[in-house]
């Protein structure tokens, strides 16, 4: 059979990453080009930044609570469970906030745009689009884009506040320490670097997640299978993006900040 | 003699090793009704889209109003959609939006028009398709027949030179099926608009149609009136007709 009626798994991931590049740098043109659609943007902020505010502030807590446990057991055989308000915020702030909120994130949003633009395409609603002289990318892709690449960064920063205080609760009622000394090693240990890495880092997963979502979705075909696969293919995609985007952005601010 | 308004010349086109056209030549007047018909996938629909660029041909030249389509680029072609509305099979409604901002999706994008105008050539496009007071639904909460008249009221707004209809029937129950018809009618003799019908519905093909263009192969294989489509074409096509009459 011809490689053109049935490409190898590499050739569709190579023709995807592609895609995928073309549509980010159309997008990016079209990001800083009048007109922005406001009220989609902001329909989109809503959903994609309220919406997962449960999701992303409950892994969080949980995470920074685990965090406390798991650091106090293995600090407390060097007698260093003093440490924890460091570890917690730490761990969280420079990589466990970003990433996981990213994952939650890549997981509910990306999967949610893939189906919600996948749809629109195997019922023809992004060719309605075009036929009247509009944008797809302007009118569908940008509002998304920038709803997430504003939200997922407010998101990372109130999960790793939740993460903090979830370590409270641990070194408040397990170890006994007060929360004036916890607070008070959680900002002796932030330093520059690390909120220059944790708030850099949400801006780079957003774009990842919301670029890929929307591929995926404007190249669904045949119909509800097609649909699925484009939210699979999402999820799939997106998480192991962010964790390798994540490796090399931490190795570059590093380099640049160490 | 009246100029085409849309002439494809030698267009072909694949889909992986499928040949969906292979050399196919039409030509539209201005104001003509023509049907396009032919068995399942035997691309119709594929032709109504490279007619307002949607789909580019593998090779072969498209020329609609003077627009030499296959040489633009989406961004260029945009004048040219302006005076093209494309009716879809399933009516392609905006599900995020209700009834009022479809309508008024491509009249928002290419005009500039107050709140009050707006509404009120909103409220007379859905006149024009015997629809009132559904601004406010949703196009979930619509049946069948009233997606398709809306997506036709919104195929209206821009006041077309050209429409392309595909399917504009199928799913519809007579009653709305004849509504339809006779808009296309309507929308011929009181503003002159050509139209381009992608149907298996033979009695709207006899109820509306100019002129029959018959697709098969890849090749429009007859080209002719309906008069000649039944007495004196290919076999295929007559065939077509007989056997649409009887389940009609």
């Amino acid at each position: 059979m011809s490689m053109q009626s049935n490409p190898s798994g590499f050739v569709r991931t190579v023709a995807s990453i592609g895609g995928a590049s073309r549509l980010a740098g159309q997008a990016l043109v079209r990001m800083v080009t009048p007109p922005l659609d406001f009220g989609e943007t902001l329909r989109q902020l809503d959903r994609i930044g309220v919406g997962s505010l449960n999701l992303t502030n409950i892994t969080a807590l949980f995470t920074g609570m685990v965090l406390a446990v798991q650091s106090a057991y293995t600090l407390s055989k060097f007698g260093a469970s003093l440490y924890i308000g460091e570890i917690v915020t730490l761990s969280l702030v420079r990589e466990l906030g970003p990433v996981l909120t990213a994952l939650m994130v890549g997981g509910r949003v990306g999967s949610g745009i893939a189906a919600e633009l996948g749809s629109m395409n195997v019922t023809e609603q992004v060719d309605a689009m075009r036929s009247m002289a509009a944008d797809p990318i302007r009118k569908l892709v940008v509002p998304r884009l920038w709803a997430t690449l504003l939200m997922l960064p407010a998101l990372t920063i109130l999960a790793d506040g939740m993460g903090i205080i979830g370590g409270l609760f641990i070194a408040v009622f397990q170890e006994g320490l007060t929360a004036d000394f916890y607070f008070a090693r959680v900002f002796r240990a932030l330093q520059f670097n690390d909120l220059l890495l944790g708030l850099t880092k949400p801006a780079v997963f957003a774009f990842v997640i919301a670029i890929i979502g929307c591929y995926n979705g404007l190249n669904a075909r045949g119909g509800a299978d097609g649909v699925g696969r484009a939210t699979t293919n999402t999820v799939y995609a997106a998480s192991i993006c962010i964790l390798i985007a994540d490796f090399f952005f931490t190795k570059l601010i590093i380099g640049l900040a160490p | 003699m009246t100029e085409p308004v849309i002439v494809l010349d030698r267009v072909s086109r694949a889909f992986g090793p499928k040949k969906v056209l292979a050399e196919a030549s039409l030509k539209i007047n201005a104001g003509e009704i023509v049907a396009i018909l032919g068995a399942s996938g035997s691309g119709k629909s594929v032709t109504l889209k490279m007619i307002n660029g949607l789909i580019l041909p593998d090779s072969g030249s498209i020329n609609v109003l003077g627009y030499h389509v296959n040489a633009l680029r989406d961004r260029d072609l945009a004048p040219l959609r302006r005076k093209i509305s494309y009716l879809f099979q399933g009516g392609a409604l905006f599900d995020s939006m209700t009834v009022f901002d479809n309508i008024a999706f491509p009249i928002r994008e290419h005009l500039k028009m107050d709140p009050d105008q707006l509404a009120e050539r909103v409220t007379t496009l859905l006149a024009m398709v015997q629809l009132d007071d559904v601004e406010h639904l949703a196009p979930s909460e619509l049946s069948g027949g009233m997606r398709k008249r809306v997506a036709v009221a919104r195929a209206l707004a821009l006041e077309p030179e050209i429409i392309l209809y595909d399917e504009p029937t199928t799913g519809l129950d007579p009653v709305t099926g004849e509504a339809i018809a006779n808009l296309i009618l309507d929308l011929d003799r009181r503003l002159g608009v050509t139209s381009l019908v992608v149907t298996h519905d033979i009695p709207l093909v006899l109820r509306v149609a100019d002129r029959v263009a018959f697709l098969e192969s890849g090749q429009f294989i007859f080209d002719g009136t309906l008069e000649a489509a039944r007495t004196s074409g290919p076999d295929t096509v007559k065939q077509f007709f007989q056997a649409g009459v009887i389940h009609a």
